[in-house]
């Protein structure tokens, strides 16, 4: 019935934008985006491009994102595959000059799944002083804060990303963020406190510990799962010419350690750093784009060795631009040549039993083609190989294939 | 074309070279699938359209189905889904071994008031797991391939009986006894069954302890997981009857998938591996892990009266001392197990990572090993082994490997 509702809005908006545009197109503007250098990967939600009405102070955005896919896993293969992966709406508003509200609604796979993924008001002090609340992007990594599908050159999204951090990811919360600029250089901070993880992130149908499992929780919106904050922080800085570096700590409770003010459990903690780094190689001019994850969850002992205690896993994208041209008229396109790398391990350890090593990872390599006949729009074609490694560390699965689609703002 | 870019040429060549290596490799760039002789997942030959979806079903239920706390796990437990145990339908990993504990003979267990007759090690948050009781014997059982299940289930009693040598008439140092449980109320005896003082043959699990693959099932889902079922409704942590966990349709549907598992397929075999099958014979191995068997009639026509070779007689043995840990089931005495099928042994390491874990409980970490820690009834082969050169024990070993 939600779902149901928010197609309704979402409809009525869409409709509201085109009558107006029916009004007069003419009224229609691009908002202007920051491109200079010195932007960070928190600052992506804002860098968007939007669409705004005469003088209104609210203006619309948006990305769809389609493809094509057909894979194969020990010689069996579900054949071709179309998918619909995201339709996502933007609403911004300058409600005054320091004050601004921003939303982002997510449609995945039609409309398989529903999500408010950002919808804040920013409240802005001092550069160094501004306040958010609502809910929030947790400032984790990079990809999470920056996981618009135009901006990237691949299909898929980091597994690392996905199945180890569970992006997006967003909570209810507050915090403060700022920002200092000093000539070449721009140093960031961001603190959330919000709602937390849940114990699905140890019991969960992935039969593994899998932080995403959490999202779930259709509650986690309404009410914290054990009533303490989850605390996210993230520090960046950025060189103009030698790219941007952050580091990011979420952590917090993630059991029902008490109920009605009896103890249930001791209190569990989840603890999870990352470290992104971008930079453009000064000579091939190579995008290259990494991230790393480490995870340390307290998993109670009487679970045994299945549900890891410690994780980790990144992703390193590089992205070659290899031709600048008109192609079908449209000026300044650009071909890039892409590969990306991926590792996860969701559990880290070794079996007490024998002292072996315990696996669960994967691994996979995705080569690929990208062409952006706009800044906004990037038709990507990637080749997939991955390997699957169940946690006894027998032979992995292998799974490949080719993906075909495009990512597009609106 | 404008070249912005210092680097692109370089680029553009790898580019080139790779999207060409792949073209040509056009085959390599999907998965090959794996050999039917060397994996052990996979449904009998000559299922019809209705078995296949059935099986399918099963196969989801088996493999695909993971417990939590939300759809009935635990309390305590050992494992969170069937296929943790059973990796590729193959045999365990130290790691998931099952301990049972409190039965020294025939009589029953002493020990069902205090978590007998089996572990549960694990638990989920906010209860303790079982621990072993003081003076309690116990004994490990590594998880076993489900392969070939149905074949050896679609056995007639009678069949199983002609093999059996319960005082060693022909004087071969061997006997071999059927282990006689107590049947089930839930259980419907096959056609044909045997009945003893009001006891049938077991001839699942590593003291052949089970009568059929329903038992199997809805005790693993009981026992191991925590599950409880119309069959299998009491509660493992509180002894008191819950609601079923799980339909009987669910269990059923993976009954009948391991039912119609394919039974392990041999590699190929070679003058070695051949000359390896004639020293198994020669040294009597086969006495007891008995090469060939036929099915009676089943209601799954891809079962029905076929010719197998799970080298097992599933007939109880006496394996000596060292293989004794004081904990039995049923009929059979302590230090007797079930003669364990040896086809899939050679890939038991793609199941066990990449190591083999062998013999009931994973002490021996090769095939040689696992030879040579036969005592009892076992103990003349094993002597008969170690009196073959390096370059038979290697025959024979490549053989096992090879089934």
């Amino acid at each position: 019935m939600t779902s149901l509702k928010l197609l309704v809005l979402c409809g009525l908006s869409l409709v509201s934008c085109d009558s107006f545009a029916q009004i007069d197109s003419t009224l229609l503007r691009r908002t202007s985006k920051d491109t200079t250098k010195m932007l960070l990967n928190m600052d992506a939600v804002y860098n968007r491009p939007f669409l705004s009405v005469g003088k209104s102070p609210v203006s619309v955005g948006g990305y769809v994102e389609a493809n094509w896919q057909y894979f194969g896993t020990k010689g069996f293969t579900e054949g071709h595959q179309f998918q619909m992966r995201r339709l996502t709406l933007f609403v911004a508003s300058g409600i005054s000059k320091r004050i601004k509200f921003l939303s982002e609604i997510e449609f995945e796979d039609g409309t398989k799944e529903i999500n408010i993924e950002f919808a804040s008001v920013d409240f802005e002090f001092h550069p160094l002083l501004n306040f958010r609340g609502g809910v929030v992007m947790n400032p984790i990594g990079a990809f999470n804060q920056n996981h618009d599908g135009p901006k990237w050159e691949f299909i898929d999204r980091p597994v690392s990303a996905t199945q180890l951090l569970p992006a997006t990811w967003s909570n209810v919360g507050f915090g403060l963020y700022g920002k200092l600029y000093k000539e070449n250089w721009v140093y960031a901070y961001e603190a959330y406190l919000t709602n937390g993880f849940d114990d699905k992130i140890i019991s969960n149908a992935q039969n593994k510990t899998f932080l995403p499992a959490t999202k779930q929780n259709r509650d986690r919106f309404e009410e914290s799962f054990n009533g303490v904050p989850l605390v996210t922080a993230k520090v960046a800085l950025r060189n103009k010419r030698i790219g941007e570096l952050g580091l990011s700590y979420m952590g917090g409770v993630f059991n029902k350690f008490q109920s009605d003010g009896l103890i249930l459990d001791k209190k569990r903690r989840l603890d999870v750093w990352a470290i992104d780094f971008n930079t453009v190689l000064p000579f091939f001019k190579t995008y290259i784009k990494t991230e790393w994850t480490l995870i340390h969850v307290d998993v109670p002992d009487t679970y045994g060795q299945q549900f890891g205690r410690k994780q980790a896993g990144g992703f390193a994208d590089f992205i070659q631009p290899v031709a600048r041209r008109s192609i079908f008229g449209f000026e300044q396109s650009v071909i890039n040549a892409v590969c990306r790398l991926e590792y996860v391990d969701w559990n880290i350890g070794k079996f007490s039993e024998t002292g072996g090593n315990i696996r669960e990872d994967f691994f996979s390599i995705v080569p690929g083609v990208s062409w952006r006949p706009t800044s906004l729009t990037v038709i990507r074609l990637n080749y997939r190989y991955n390997w699957r490694t169940d946690i006894l560390g027998n032979p992995p699965s292998k799974t490949a294939g080719f993906q075909f689609g495009f990512s597009s703002y609106f | 074309m404008t070249n912005r870019y210092p680097g692109i040429r370089i680029w553009t060549i790898l580019f080139c070279l790779l999207t060409i290596g792949l073209i040509i490799s056009c085959e390599g760039l999907f998965p090959k699938a794996t050999p039917d002789d060397q994996i052990l997942d996979g449904p009998v030959k000559g299922l019809n359209e209705t078995e296949n979806l059935l099986f399918l079903r099963g196969d989801k239920a088996f493999n695909g189905r993971v417990f939590t706390t939300e759809n009935g796990l635990g309390p305590l437990f050992v494992a969170t889904s069937c296929g943790s145990c059973h990796p590729g339908d193959g045999k365990g990993h130290p790691f998931t071994t099952l301990t049972r504990f409190g039965q020294v003979d025939e009589n029953d267990n002493q020990y069902l008031s205090m978590g007998g007759p089996q572990l549960q090690n694990r638990a989920i948050p906010g209860f303790v797991p079982e621990q072993i009781p003081a003076g309690a014997t116990f004994s490990k059982f590594t998880p076993p391939a489900n392969t070939g299940l149905g074949f050896l289930d679609a056995v007639s009693d009678a069949n199983i009986l002609s093999w059996v040598d319960t005082n060693d008439a022909n004087g071969d140092g061997i006997s071999g006894v059927p282990n006689w449980i107590s049947m089930k109320n839930y259980v419907t005896p096959r056609l044909g069954s045997v009945e003893q003082n009001g006891k049938y043959i077991g001839r699942f699990g590593k003291k052949g302890a089970t009568y059929d693959l329903l038992q199997q099932t809805a005790t693993a889902y009981n026992q191991d997981i925590g599950i409880t079922s119309t069959y299998e409704y009491l509660d493992t942590h509180t002894g008191v009857q819950f609601d079923p966990e799980i339909s009987n349709e669910t269990i059923n549907d993976v009954v009948f998938y391991l039912k119609t598992l394919k039974a392990p397929v041999p590699r190929t075999e070679n003058s070695e591996i051949f000359s390896g099958k004639q020293l198994f014979t020669t040294i009597g191995c086969n006495k007891c892990h008995r090469p060939e068997w036929n099915t009676g009639t089943s209601s799954i026509a891809a079962l029905s009266n076929k010719t197998f070779y799970p080298y097992t007689d599933l007939l109880l043995h006496d394996m000596g001392l060292e293989l004794d840990n004081g904990y039995t089931e049923g009929s059979a005495k302590t230090s007797e197990w079930k003669t364990p099928p040896l086809w899939g042994l050679g890939l038991s390491k793609n199941s066990q990572g990449g190591l083999y874990y062998l013999l009931h409980d994973g002490r021996a970490r090769s095939i040689q090993e696992a030879i040579l820690m036969h005592g009892g009834e076992g103990l003349q082969s094993k002597m008969m082994f170690l009196s073959l050169s390096e370059d038979e024990k290697k025959k024979l070993i490549l053989f096992l490997e090879s089934l």
